[in-house]
Parts: structure tokens; sequence; C-alpha cells
């Protein structure tokens, strides 16, 4: 391939790029998180066990994660949808972005202590 | 040589293969071309509904209406009182003693399956581009979908907190 033409894309790209990802990782957890939910419906000790997998740091630290692309994946659609149905939309969707990066960078501070408050009392004493 | 066989072999019906420029005319009329985009039988059908604007407007609304019933349900499962620590069947039971929480949970439940559904469909079409893997991939994708919704809804409306 000639140097120089691979299209690296802007702000517009990279952001639909991260909705696809997000969208396809969230779903693939709602799956797990029915059939998880599920075994309420078998026994109440069933059901504790398994969420305690969700009470382990490892898991713990993936359920941020998972906060992270909800978080983005709502931010960016709500973005998406003012592109759509704004008239302005297409012309502020790079301020739109890095506002929703903003707003997302301090929802992200704001969910670290209460998200991960089991592993780091569990972790690191209380 | 291959050419000249060509040649002969399609002008035999006239007889006058030998003049290499053949004219169309009345008695050698030129062959018909169905016009570009013209509607013919093998035009698929699914072209004439609005199938993909409905889709392309439910991942709006629903995505707006998502983005509260999600968010609330992080807060209460994940930040509040104390985050996972306090999750277990007890957690559950209170919380699905009430309709309101209920409704909420089974809306979450049916949109979120539908828009990650639909979602899911464009990222298959976009990307398996044999027309069997896009066909299975779907397939697969549908069973699923339904599998889900009605096992999450059989629990909701199912659910005993007095079960053993």
């Amino acid at each position: 391939m000639p140097a120089g033409t691979l299209y690296r894309g802007r702000e517009g790209m990279w952001s639909w790029v991260a909705h696809r990802v997000t969208g396809v990782l969230i779903f693939f957890f709602l799956f797990v998180h029915v059939l998880d939910t599920a075994l309420v419906r078998v026994s109440p000790e069933t059901y504790d066990e398994t969420v305690a997998i969700y009470k382990t740091p490892l898991v713990n630290v993936m359920e941020y994660g998972l906060v992270a692309a909800i978080l983005f994946h709502a931010l960016n659609g709500l973005r998406v949808v003012a592109v759509d149905f704004w008239s302005k939309g297409a012309k502020y969707q790079k301020q739109m972005l890095w506002t929703v990066m903003a707003v997302w960078g301090v929802l992200m501070v704001g969910a670290f202590y209460p998200v991960l408050q089991h592993t780091l009392h569990s972790l690191f004493g209380s | 040589m291959s050419t000249e066989t060509a040649n002969a072999g399609a002008g035999a019906a006239k007889g006058s293969a030998a003049d290499g420029a053949r004219e169309y005319g009345v008695d050698n009329p030129a062959p018909l071309i169905t016009a570009p985009r013209a509607r013919t039988a093998r035009t698929p059908k699914s072209t004439r509904t609005n199938f993909e604007m409905y889709g392309w407007l439910f991942m709006r609304l629903s995505g707006i209406v998502l983005v509260v019933l999600v968010i609330g349900h992080l807060l209460i499962q994940l930040v509040l009182d104390g985050g996972v620590s306090k999750i277990g069947f007890a957690f559950v039971a209170g919380r699905w003693a009430s309709p309101f929480w209920q409704v909420w949970d089974l809306l979450m439940l049916w949109l979120a399956m539908l828009h990650g559904a639909n979602g899911l469909r464009t990222v298959i079409n976009d990307y398996a581009e044999r027309d069997n893997s896009r066909f299975w991939l779907k397939m697969l994708l549908y069973t699923a979908t339904v599998f889900t919704v009605l096992l999450g809804t059989l629990v909701i409306f199912t659910f005993d907190p007095n079960i053993r």
C-alpha cells in the first residue's frame, strides 16, 4: 500500500467506531445479565452464589468498564439524536463530541469510588 | 481464430457474417436491454416498505428512554447504598415488591433487547459479506433475542419472594 492513503478519520468517524464497539459489548453483557437474573427463579442460594462473582475484584473492575461503555454510548447517542433532529446539529457535531467526552470524564471520576468501593474495602480494609 | 468462430456462430442465423459489421434493422433487430433501476421480478419486495426508516426512528426514540431507564438502574444497583455489595436475592425481592420497579425493569428489558438486536443486525449487515453468513448470523441473533426477552419477561412476572 502506498504511504499516506489510509484514512485515519476525524472526530465523526472515531465516535461512530466507539459507538459500535460499546454497543456490541453492552448487548453481550445484557444477555449474560438476563441469564444471571433468571436464577432468582431457581433458588435464593443459587442467585446469591452467582452474584458473588460480580463482587470479586476483577469483575468489579469490569463493572466500572461497563459503566464507562454505557455512559459513552448514552451521551454519544444523545449527540447522534441532536445531529439528526437539531437543525444545527451537524454543524456543531465536533463541539458536541468534546462536550460528551467532558461530561463522560466527570461522571467517570464521580463513579470511581461508588462503583469500586466494594473492592477497595475488601482489598485495603474499611 | 476464436473471434472468427464466434462471429460465424452468432451470424449463422442471418448468414451475413462475412460482411463483418452487421447493421440492425427490421430484419435484424437490436437486442433489448432492461433499463437501469427498472422494477423487475427480481427486485426485492422489502424495498417497498419503510421498515428501515422505522428502525432508524426506533433507535433514536428507544435510545432517549433507555438513557433514563439504564442510568437510573446503574445508580440504584452500582452507585447508591454501598454499590454492588448489597445486591442479593433479598434486595431483588424488595425492589420487585413494587409494581413501579417491575414495569421499569420490564420496559428496560424489552427496549434494550430490541435496541441492541437492531444494532447488531446493522453490524451483521455491514460486515458479513456472504449471503449465507449474513442469513445465519441474523437467525442466531433473532433466536437469542426472542429467547432472552421471553425468559426475562417470564422471570419478572413469575417472581416468587417465598420460593422455598
